[in-house]
């Protein structure tokens, strides 16, 4: 299966040293961001709406659009949300590690074209690597003009500082992050009206972008639009890039093609499933995705349309397999913990919610489970989601606690007879065994 | 009760990188475990001097996010990853033999070692994984994170230092890391150099403010 290799060529061609400002002068770069100064906002922002480029954090919204919505106040602020910390993903990782300055030339551009001067890369605590290698490549733009005041000559000041977070899942939603980057506890803030384009950092305006989004700029300024848009299949442009893990053979992080099917992405390019075991399951797009099964859905394209129309969703690109050793009641445990574990406290639904769904759980796999815990699960996720619908109807500031409904709709949906077979264990359930 | 001149002429730096004091919070907070091991309430009655906040605003932004310990967590804190990719690859066995091993049960620390669990990691590819002092180590079985408890209490090391640790007990990993690197971890806080908590002399590392 060949890959298609934009935000990851400079790293397989020149693997020691892709970090360094010198490989990446050599390999064409900071053009990108030198061009940005010539151009206007206006042009700026049309460019990358017509590109088609959408956020790779996770929303899938429109990067040019988000840009367009920035509200006249200034100073504005940008931010690059590099939290990445959806289970599974693990591409903003390699690219800040391995590609330090593609990032600061996208910012640069997305900074210039949204007249910010002063910049942020939010880093999640549990990076401290990759947090390195872009304060090393932010110290060598520094020295060579790139930032501060006056960058590449002109009369534009911008400062880029970066912050460390102290882990926490939920400061990877955009207004979250904002509050942990004023100081504050990453609590998400109601939208509207604190839409961060509007009412940002500090209550100014601010573009929020992903690690991989901003990446894209560099090429898309170089190369072109016409360039950028022939890359694509049908309405996804650019490449697609995907963490996999799991148990496949071949697990990693790949930028491919967009248009494969899962069968090609589980099978070709991951190597199929481990041990010449049996594909159970899939969950497309990060833990907070619904689950995919391979007789419903091995054969659709891997497209954000398709995906969506088939009750999931690509998120941040992450593709968790499951063979036919897998427990799914122990799966969907696992990641409903997670959101029980990573839930702020704000909302109710979801506070109480995901902890009542992960201890339900709990004990149907501790054989202690009650003949009426699938319509419980059910039940509580309906106060966390409003009629279980796809996309969800949340009853909460932020889609943190209905992300924990996707696993028990997966697992009710297409393994009853699994919760069947643990409460057939309990001598609670009715089902057997001595009261 | 203050501290070394180190620290606090790195807070000076640290503020300065932000348009509002209270930005800082997070990153003083990192300085003052450094400080102390340890998040301690002096340490973090000094970040409340230091950014204009109160003691207690600064207590409930420290217990929001799990990073910042305010018990002494050991000279090495383990953490492992315990979410779904490294599940599905048996971080519950390797859990299991690190408490054993270390004779410490997840979320308990002696002087010396000190182990939790932890969700998601961002290693999902190099499952089952853990963070030693927040540096990675990818691809480990449970027999080598018993070698890896051994190892910390026998060689004591100075400085964590991911690539040593990944090729003495790691395995598969997430992509190549493909370059080295000589900086580490010298405690259970992240090694970041503008937070002067690196291994190497960091003053260079720090962006020029003009």
């Amino acid at each position: 299966m060949t890959e298609l290799r934009v935000l990851t060529a400079r790293m397989v061609e020149h693997p020691t040293d892709s970090h360094t400002l010198e490989r990446y002068l050599a390999t064409g770069g900071y053009e990108g961001a030198r061009a940005s100064l010539t151009r206007t906002r206006d042009d700026l922002v049309g460019l990358v709406k017509e590109s088609g480029l959408i956020g790779r954090g996770g929303a899938g919204f429109s990067a040019g659009m988000k840009w367009s919505f920035m509200a006249p106040a200034r100073p504005s602020y940008l931010v690059v949300n590099g939290d990445e910390s959806e289970p599974g993903t693990f591409k903003d990782r390699q690219l800040l590690e391995r590609d330090p300055h593609q990032l600061i030339d996208g910012m640069i551009i997305a900074a210039v074209a949204n007249e910010a001067h002063h910049a942020f890369v939010y880093i999640r605590g549990e990076y401290p690597k990759p947090a390195r290698r872009l304060q090393q490549a932010v110290v060598e733009a520094y020295t060579a003009g790139y930032l501060g005041p006056g960058i590449f000559g002109s009369d534009y000041d911008l400062e880029l500082t970066v912050h460390l977070g102290a882990g926490a899942y939920i400061c990877g939603e955009e207004t979250a992050l904002l509050n942990s980057l004023e100081g504050r506890r990453g609590e998400p803030r109601l939208k509207p009206p604190y839409f961060p384009a509007a009412k940002g950092l500090y209550m100014l305006p601010t573009i929020v972008n992903n690690v991989e989004t901003i990446s894209n700029l560099p090429h898309i300024l170089t190369r072109g639009v016409d360039w950028f848009k022939g890359l694509a299949h049908g309405e996804d442009t650019g490449t697609f890039m995907t963490s996999i893990s799991g148990h496949v053979n071949k697990p990693g992080n790949y930028e491919l093609p967009h248009g494969l099917t899962w069968r090609e992405l589980i099978f070709d390019v991951a190597g199929g499933i481990r041990g010449g075991n049996t594909l159970k399951a899939w969950i497309p797009g990060g833990a907070s995705a619904p689950w995919f099964v391979p007789d419903r859905h091995l054969d659709l394209e891997i497209t954000k349309n398709v995906t969506d129309a088939n009750g999931s969703m690509l998120g941040s690109g992450a593709v968790i397999v499951m063979d036919d050793t897998t427990d799914m009641v122990a799966a969907a445990e696992r990641l409903v913990r997670f959101y029980a574990e990573e839930s702020c406290g704000q909302c109710t639904p979801c506070r109480e919610g995901t902890t009542w769904l992960d201890m339900i759980l709990r004990r149907i796999l501790d054989g202690a489970g009650r003949a009426e815990d699938k319509d419980l699960l059910l039940d509580v996720s309906d106060n966390i989601s409003v009629g279980l619908a796809w996309p969800p109807r949340q009853t909460t500031i932020c889609p943190l606690g209905p992300s924990a409904v996707s696993p028990i709709m997966g697992l009710v949906e297409y393994f009853p007879d699994e919760i069947a077979a643990h409460l057939a264990t309990s001598p609670l359930s009715g089902a057997g065994g001595a009261r | 009760m203050t501290w070394s001149r180190e620290s606090l002429e790195r807070a000076e730096a640290i503020l300065q990188r932000y348009p509002e004091k209270r930005s800082a919070v997070m990153a003083l907070l990192y300085v003052a475990m450094k400080e102390d091991g340890y998040l301690s309430d002096a340490g973090m009655a000094i970040v409340a001097d230091l950014t204009g906040l109160t003691a207690a605003q600064v207590q409930s932004v420290a217990t929001f996010y799990v990073m910042y310990k305010t018990e002494p967590k050991g000279r090495y804190l383990i953490s492992v990853c315990t979410s779904i990719s490294c599940f599905l690859m048996g971080s519950d066995e390797l859990l299991h033999a690190i408490e054993d091993e270390a004779g410490i049960p997840a979320g308990e620390a002696d002087d010396t070692i000190g182990v939790e669990h932890a969700e998601c990691v961002g290693a999902c590819g190099g499952a089952p994984a853990c963070l030693i002092n927040y540096e990675l180590v990818e691809g480990l079985t449970p027999d080598k994170g018993r070698e890896l408890v051994s190892w910390l209490r026998k060689a004591l090391p100075d400085v964590i230092n991911a690539d040593e640790v990944q090729a003495l007990f790691g395995g598969r990993t997430s992509f190549d890391w493909a370059i080295k690197e000589e900086n580490g971890a010298v405690g259970p806080y992240p090694a970041f150099p503008v937070l002067g908590t690196a291994a190497e002399n960091t003053s260079a590392l720090e962006p020029g403010r003009g």
